[in-house]
């Protein structure tokens, strides 16, 4: 097909629009955690792009998130709870979801359609129902506060999501190619594990990367079953940052902290976005 | 290499469809066996029951010494090519070759040697380090093969592995099988809708029809001595050309004028005067009169109006129509088969003759043509078999 420069011309300039609608939010966060605190709020009379860029650029707002170590910063546990709660519900919700998944898309059981309804109904259950239930079960026995406590409702609400897409994954595959490992020599997991899993990866990391931003992202459980520092994650430290004063606004503290927490998922991303190609499946079978 | 054994073979779905009745088929050690019929015959299901991809319902099924109905089909130490290659997209040539060889265990060395050889083999040397997706329709289709023969299997299962080529490869490819299978001598079980195919490569073919095994037999015996209707319709190219026929004595009455016929068909025919048969005669059965020499006595001569003719070189296609179609359930099943059913005859019915290329009947016009009557085959016209076997 040609591109004719006045459609070249056109997508750019719609693309343009969507990527900053996108990016601005995110560039005014990281321009406002360079600003030093008196210049956060500005009266009026000020340009918009003295209001906008940094006059004078400073890192303090990050240094301090991380000063004190480990004990003192109110931002290192956080993080640490973050990346290990996400990191650990992603795991076990695609390990658990890839089992769920191949066994609905390749086999005939009763309670099939049940089991995906009943996913889907999960999946679409408010979330904010099921936190008072949760904070009085998880206080009694133990789970308030930990990183289980968090792991447990993720999986509630991810599974559903990666069994979803991985069902879609691995009605793809050919089944011959699964009928020709058996035949092969093939035990019915070694077929799954050498020639489905490889097959299935860039829906793996589809589901990984929904599931790792879900997890990443949420707040409701985060501020609703933890107490402290011990689970505490970073969307919900966020609002317990205090200023220098107890008249002064965090502004800058969180602007930096929200920026530094956009750089995990944007990793995360890059690094998987790289196995999501197109056509992995292509030459398996004729047609 | 081993001979497999079926016994009463039954494939019963949950739904109480019977894709395959009791069949019993008895494949020797080495032997290249076609299965063929026309789609949804029950040849590939039978194929995978062997493979061990689909359970078997009842009867015994035996490779080599053992009872396997109940093994896994890494267990039964057989390979298949698949239709659609099934080759392993994520692994180069090399990889999908020496994946059933790794499951097994076998030590690095072997396995490269192994490659190495059925690369040669299949003409594969310079591709193993490529993708499937990068390959031709007829490499891809190499590599499957290549896949199969490393491992030195007890036997081959192919569910027809060429019919995705384009009818030049196919060829090509057909002759490469048939060496292959002759080089190795591993026991093969093909199957194939493609009754060309089965006439070619086959030490022995079974005909397949709605489940139901109809003859076994060496190509030439099929293609001489038909059990029934459906084989004599399905074995040959162009197809047997059928007719209705009265019995009365020594000959039959043909919508083309009376033959004699054979002492052999009046011994199966019972001599039952009056009797309706169906006449079965394949396209060489015919001739142009004018060029047949002294065989002629051995025929008969009549006249017919040339409706087409097709000339291969080699030799002509005349077709012309005779009055007096005829029903038969497994006529019409072949006919369906060939998506022939669509053809408007009204009441018509068209005979393919195959004649020597000298021939000068034109389209058109009249001609005389002979027929060869001691060729004649003849059908019971409700069961559909053959009399000469009766």
């Amino acid at each position: 097909m040609q591109h004719r420069p006045r459609e070249y011309a056109f997508w750019s300039i719609g693309m343009l629009i969507v990527l900053l609608f996108a990016l601005l939010p995110v560039i005014w966060i990281v321009m406002v955690s360079l600003k030093p605190p008196n210049q956060i709020t500005t009266g009026p009379g000020i340009s918009f792009s003295d209001a906008f860029f940094p006059q004078d650029i400073t890192f303090k707002n990050y240094e301090t998130l991380f000063e004190g170590g480990i004990d003192q910063s109110p931002f290192i546990k956080p993080l640490i709870n973050s990346i290990g709660i996400a990191l650990i519900t992603t795991l076990v919700a695609i390990v658990l979801a890839s089992f769920a998944a191949y066994a609905i898309a390749r086999l005939n059981f009763p309670g099939k359609t049940l089991i995906l309804a009943g996913a889907l109904a999960i999946a679409m259950f408010p979330a904010i129902s099921t936190v008072g239930p949760l904070f009085d079960m998880w206080r009694s026995i133990g789970l308030y506060d930990t990183w289980p406590g968090l792991i447990i409702p993720y999986l509630t609400f991810s599974l559903p999501l990666a069994i979803y897409t991985l069902v879609a994954f691995f009605r793809e595959i050919p089944w011959d190619l699964e009928q020709a490992a058996q035949v092969d020599g093939a035990t019915p997991f070694q077929a799954f594990r050498k020639v489905i899993v490889p097959l299935a990866a860039p829906g793996v990391f589809t589901a990984a990367i929904l599931v790792f931003i879900f997890a990443w992202n949420d707040f409701l459980f985060a501020i609703s079953l933890t107490s402290s520092d011990a689970s505490r994650t970073v969307p919900a430290s966020l609002a317990f940052f205090t200023g220098e004063s107890q008249f002064t606004q965090p502004t800058g503290n969180i602007m930096a902290a929200a920026a530094i927490v956009t750089v995990p998922i944007i990793i995360f991303v890059l690094i998987f976005q790289r196995r999501i190609v197109a056509g992995l499946t292509a030459g398996a079978v004729k047609g | 290499m081993s001979q497999i054994v079926l016994n009463d073979i039954t494939k019963r779905y949950a739904d109480g469809f019977e894709a395959v009745k009791d069949m019993n088929l008895e494949i020797q050690d080495g032997e290249f066996m076609i299965l063929v019929g026309p789609s949804g015959c029950g040849k590939s299901t039978a194929l995978r029951m062997i493979a061990g991809l689909e359970d078997i319902s009842g009867g015994e099924l035996r490779i080599g010494d053992d009872v396997v109905n109940q093994l896994a089909p890494k267990d039964r130490d057989i390979a298949m090519v698949f239709q659609n290659y099934a080759l392993y997209p994520h692994m180069t040539v090399r990889e999908n070759m020496a994946f059933p060889l790794k499951l097994a265990g076998v030590d690095k060395e072997t396995i490269d040697s192994k490659v190495g050889e059925a690369a040669r083999i299949l003409d594969l040397d310079q591709h193993l380090d490529r993708k499937p997706a990068n390959l031709s329709g007829g490499q891809r289709q190499r590599v499957a093969m290549g896949r199969a023969i490393v491992r030195d299997p007890k036997a081959f299962l192919m569910d027809e592995p060429l019919s995705n080529l384009d009818a030049k490869l196919r060829v090509q490819m057909r002759t490469e099988v048939a060496r292959i299978q002759n080089e190795l001598g591993t026991t093969t079980v093909y199957v194939t809708h493609d009754q060309t195919e089965a006439m070619t490569l086959g030490d022995r073919v079974a005909v397949m029809r709605a489940g139901v095994l109809q003859q076994v037999g060496s190509p030439a015996e099929l293609y001489s001595d038909p059990v029934n209707l459906f084989v004599a319709g399905f074995i040959g190219s162009p197809a047997m050309n059928f007719m209705p026929a009265q019995l009365d004595g020594d000959t039959a009455k043909l919508p083309i004028g009376e033959v004699s016929l054979s002492p052999e068909a009046r011994a199966g025919a019972g001599g039952g005067g009056g009797r309706q048969v169906i006449a079965g005669l394949r396209p060489e059965s015919f001739e142009d009169a004018a060029l047949v020499g002294e065989a002629r006595s051995r025929g008969t001569t009549f006249r017919a109006k040339i409706d087409l003719v097709e000339s291969m070189g080699s030799e002509l296609y005349a077709y012309f129509s005779t009055e007096g179609g005829i029903e038969s359930e497994e006529l019409a099943e072949l006919a369906a088969d060939s998506g022939m059913e669509e053809t408007p005859t009204s009441g018509q019915h068209t005979v393919v003759a195959r004649l020597d290329a000298a021939s000068k009947v034109k389209r058109g016009e009249e001609a005389e043509l002979w027929v060869d009557s001691t060729t004649l085959h003849l059908f019971d016209p409700s069961s559909g078999r053959s009399l000469a076997q009766a």
